[in-house]
């Protein structure tokens, strides 16, 4: 069983419990808040479909789920949250080998509705990225979710965001991008496009951050963006994430039901299904298993990642390189002045080295070495200090 | 494939598993709800106008129903064993809890001068009765027994269904004004015509037992008995007593029956003996364990060769050993294995091994066709005969069923004698009356309790086993207590609160599909039949249940819904931001005479 010591994690060590301490802060709607139409009153019944298989660390789809989401009806996130669950069931991921992390806002509670069994931390508003890069270097061992949104990682967050793609933390980073301050009423956040649409009828003038520029930008090794609404995409965009041995960025576009939906939003279910340019289709392999989708040459790019996945890219897009940073980041520039969105694996290294590379530590997670390893003796300490005269 | 088309009747109504199996379509989660609602006298009243014998049928059915419901579908490798909701036993909760209903039985309408005549008190007759009688029918009911319930009172012993239940529920439909002509055998329908009834009803069901012809049957006949004829015999207090040791032949219903009935008046060494396999037999699993649980074995694979007897004292039978092979056409025969005889000891043996029709008093010359079976060529949904005012029904009708068959025969006979004396074209069959109300009464409130219980089956108490087989007037089954009425209730999965799904609102944001517990929705690109079951969320491989499909929504692609082991909880609708999915309680009425035909207001028109 996984002891959770690593610094800031969870510390319940049950594998059990999901493990959402720390700085959960209580968001209450005011009274009269128009959310939509949040909350369900009844727990999803236990029951599954008669035909549900078992993978191959014995849990069933359903075994990944979490708690009955209390998002709007409707919310993108909660497609996110499905996909994110579908993934993790397809690649056999134990869940007590996880952990989620997440700041403040409509996707920050996400992680309550997924991965039931996994660890978690919820963070202070904005923080998540430098909690998750402390828990990747205490245990290394463990599969690292950061999920988020626009507000938490392109407003308050950015900051942190920017450090946690340079640095190349080993992650799967997932921004829940709706445009809008959801959890507050509908503000534009800064992701919204210039020009587009409140639903009160007020027009953003600000210019909106691009998160697959900055990630691209920021040094991120994997670079991706995909749509709630559109889960045969996004599935194996996840799956190939998490295999990712790298910083690994995923902008899901996730319409926020209540106060982002509506015609003059361009972050609306309807705008990104018109403006949706995929630039291609992921196929994802796993390691050692036998390719066997057949495809006339030329029509597919073969990615392999350092644990063995194959990533089989189905071109639908003109030629873009995805192994070309700079051309990526033009390619991005350039569709997104034609207001088109681009979605697809934008970008992967597949060479990609993380932060536990760059500072050369050792194999086992830091946090198992005992005192004995990290108070040697003064015989070494005599060994180094000769070193040094 | 096509959009389904949810404005015809049956599309819902089959959704509905156990309503669309029963052959009286009683709506099963109506009555139900009512029941976990305590509100026993509606519930009653649910039953009574659809299958008039709420008390009978809750503890006789052969329950058509349950094997249909799909509680049991869904519990499949989600717990230990899948079972069914008990709605036969709880049909009987609400006829055991009722208050006093007679002020809530039909008014009978004034005299229209129409006369009709029923050849037989069973079940069938009794309900063409309960039908035309409201709507001023004069109806006279002839049977040979002295009591009217025909097969529900002579055959079914008195531990299953009390006198006072058939007493009660027989009682309601001859207060309506009905004539009982009690023992009054009808020898001759050509006589009974003569008396210039408008229509005339056979409800005699199949009263001849069949015989087993072994040597040895005439010789030892004093120990031989006929199952049906038996029973009977003991229902009437001709018979209280049975030897010691007793072998009943057959495996139906009737001979467990009839062994469970020997164990309680003298016969402590009771078998029932089957030719063929176990799970071959007729009876309803239930019942064998009935018996079972009354230590009465089985023994099958077992052929009766001969019945042995000392003087004209029965003294045993021999069998011959059989197993079953598949032959060359695939179809399954007994083959001797070649051992020697079995000979079992024994002092009585009760012939259970089948019934037959026997119309002895219908002339064959007076237009009634009768076809190379013996039996009365009569239309299947009409039940009329080739002599148009003489309808069939029962067992009469098609050979032995059963009680809640019988019920919708005479439904369906009713209609058509309403429809005929009306001179309406009694072909054509009214539409049933369909009701479909959304539920919805807050964003997550429906009138409905949309919590899917997880209880398993509760079992029915028995009385003590000391006490039962001293007597074949003590009830065996207790009837659920309310507390546990209640939870088997919510076992109740509302199958005719329907999800009904509005395309043109639909903004596909997958709600629906990432809530559903069973993975019952799909949104994907529409296919043939075939395809589309495959390619599902989860495959739809249960081909008796349809598929729900939508026109196109926006992004060209269509809805699919797999009914099959949808629990109806709802929470696609609740996640639904739009309103594309409502629950909607569908209710679907099935005509009983007096609407849409006749309507009992057509007046005889005077000589």
């Amino acid at each position: 069983m996984f002891c959770g010591t690593a610094i800031g994690m969870a510390s319940s060590a049950s594998v059990n419990s999901t493990s959402t301490i720390a700085c959960k802060i209580a968001l209450i709607a005011p009274a009269g808040a128009n959310l939509g139409n949040p909350m369900t009153y009844l727990a999803k019944p236990k029951l599954h479909h008669p035909s549900l298989t078992q993978n191959k660390v014995c849990h069933n789809r359903r075994d990944y789920e979490g708690r009955i989401s209390s998002l709007c009806a409707g919310c993108g996130h909660d497609s996110i949250s499905a996909a994110i669950i579908q993934a993790c069931f397809e690649m056999d991921v134990e869940p007590h080998r996880v952990a989620k992390l997440s700041g403040i806002g409509c996707s920050s509670k996400t992680p309550d509705y997924f991965l039931g069994n996994s660890h978690g931390f919820n963070t202070v508003h904005g923080r998540m990225p430098s909690v998750l890069t402390g828990a990747n270097l205490a245990n290394r061992g463990l599969l690292y979710l950061g999920v988020s949104g626009d507000g938490d990682s392109a407003s308050i967050g950015i900051g942190q965001f920017a450090h946690v793609m340079r640095r190349g933390v080993n992650m799967t980073y997932i921004v829940e991008n709706n445009g809008v301050y959801g959890l507050t009423k509908g503000q534009f956040s800064a992701t919204a496009d210039q020009g587009s649409k409140s639903k009160k009828g007020a027009i953003n003038t600000d210019t909106p951050i691009d998160m697959i520029s900055l990630a691209l930008q920021m040094g991120a090794s994997f670079v991706a963006r995909s749509f709630s609404g559109d889960k045969q995409q996004l599935v194996p965009l996840i799956k190939a994430a998490i295999a990712h041995q790298g910083a690994a960025f995923i902008d899901v576009i996730s319409p926020c039901v209540t106060f982002n939906n509506h015609p003059g939003s361009t972050k609306s279910y309807d705008y990104v299904r018109e403006h949706n340019e995929a630039v291609n289709r992921v196929d994802f392999i796993p390691p050692r298993a036998e390719i066997v989708v057949d495809y006339a040459e030329g029509e597919v790019v073969e990615v392999e990642q350092h644990d063995g996945s194959v990533l089989l890219l189905r071109k639908a897009h003109g030629a873009h390189d995805v192994h070309d940073r700079i051309a990526a980041m033009n390619y991005v520039a350039t569709h997104q002045a034609k207001g088109e969105v681009l979605t697809g694996l934008l970008y992967v290294d597949d060479e990609a080295v993380d932060l536990h590379h760059h500072l050369n530590t050792i194999d086992a997670p830091l946090f198992s070495l005992g005192v004995a390893e990290l108070c040697p003796g003064p015989a070494v300490l005599a060994k180094i200090n000769a070193g040094l005269r | 494939m096509r959009p389904t088309d949810i404005g015809n009747p049956d599309y819902f109504h089959q959704v509905v598993d156990c309503q669309w199996a029963c052959p009286a379509h009683t709506p099963v989660p109506e009555y139900i709800r009512l029941i976990a609602a305590g509100r026993h006298d509606d519930a009653y009243m649910v039953n009574w106008v659809s299958n008039v014998f709420p008390g009978i049928l809750g503890r006789t059915c052969d329950r058509p129903c349950e094997p249909a419901c799909r509680r049991g579908r869904v519990e499949e490798n989600n717990g230990e064993k899948p079972e069914p909701v008990a709605i036969c036993r709880l049909k009987r909760v609400c006829a055991d809890h009722k208050q006093d209903v007679r002020a809530r039985m039909p008014k009978i309408a004034a005299r229209n001068g129409f006369r009709i005549a029923c050849v037989g008190a069973g079940p069938s007759a009794l309900t063409v009765a309960r039908d035309l009688a409201p709507l001023g029918y004069q109806l006279t009911i002839f049977d040979a027994d002295p009591k009217a319930g025909g097969f529900m009172r002579t055959q079914v012993p008195r531990f299953r269904l009390p006198e006072a239940v058939i007493d009660e529920e027989t009682g309601y439909v001859l207060d309506l004004g009905v004539e009982f002509r009690s023992a009054t055998r009808i020898d001759s329908l050509k006589d009974l015509l003569a008396q210039g009834y408008d229509a005339v009803f056979i409800g005699s069901g199949a009263p001849r037992g069949r015989n087993l012809d072994l040597p040895g049957r005439s010789e030892a006949a004093a120990n031989i008995h006929l199952g049906i004829d038996w029973l009977a015999s003991v229902s009437f207090q001709h018979i209280d007593k049975i030897g010691r040791r007793v072998i009943v032949l057959g495996g139906g219903n009737t001979a467990m029956d009839c062994c469970r009935t020997a164990r309680r008046l003298g016969g402590e060494d009771v078998k029932v003996i089957v030719r063929s396999g176990f799970a071959e037999m007729k009876a309803s699993p239930w019942e064998k364990e009935d018996a079972q649980h009354e230590g009465i074995p089985i023994l099958n694979y077992l052929v009766p060769k001969s019945f042995e007897h000392d003087q004209g004292r029965l003294t045993g039978m021999h069998f011959e050993k059989v197993r079953a092979e598949l032959d060359a056409k695939g179809r399954r025969t007994l083959v001797p294995t070649g051992e020697p005889l079995l000979l079992v000891e024994c002092d009585d043996v009760l012939i259970a091994v089948g019934q037959e029709n026997a119309f002895p008093f219908i002339e064959r010359d007076i237009g009634i066709e009768f076809d190379e079976w013996n039996m009365p060529v009569v239309d299947k949904v009409t039940l009329q005969s080739t002599l148009p005012k003489v309808f069939f029904g029962g067992d009469a009708a098609f050979g032995p069923k059963n009680i809640i068959w019988a019920v919708a025969h005479g439904h369906e006979a009713a209609i058509s004698i309403d429809r005929m004396l009306a001179a309406l074209d009694i072909h054509q069959r009214p539409a049933p009356t369909v009701n479909l109300l959304s539920q919805k009464m807050g964003i997550h409130e429906w009138v409905y309790d949309n919590e899917v219980a997880r209880d398993e089956r509760y079992s029915v108490p028995w009385a003590a086993k000391e006490l039962t087989l001293k007597s074949v007037k003590v009830e065996v089954e207790l009837g659920f207590d309310l507390a546990t009425a209640i939870k088997e209730a919510s076992r109740c999965l509302n199958c005719d609160v329907q999800t009904v799904f509005s395309r043109e609102v639909c903004i596909e944001c997958d709600a629906c599909v990432d809530i559903c517990p069973m993975d019952c929705i799909s949104f994907t690109l529409n296919g043939d039949e075939a395809t589309l079951r495959q390619t599902l969320t989860a495959p739809a491989l249960n081909l008796s249940q349809s598929l729900y499909v939508s026109d196109l929504v926006k992004t060209g692609r269509v809805m699919v819904k797999d009914e099959d082991v949808c629990l109806h909880c709802g929470l696609c609708a609740e996640r639904c931001p739009t309103g594309a999915w409502d629950m909607q309680k569908f209710l679907i009425e099935m005509t009983h005479a007096g609407t849409g035909c006749g309507g009992g207001h057509t007046q005889r028109k005077a000589a």
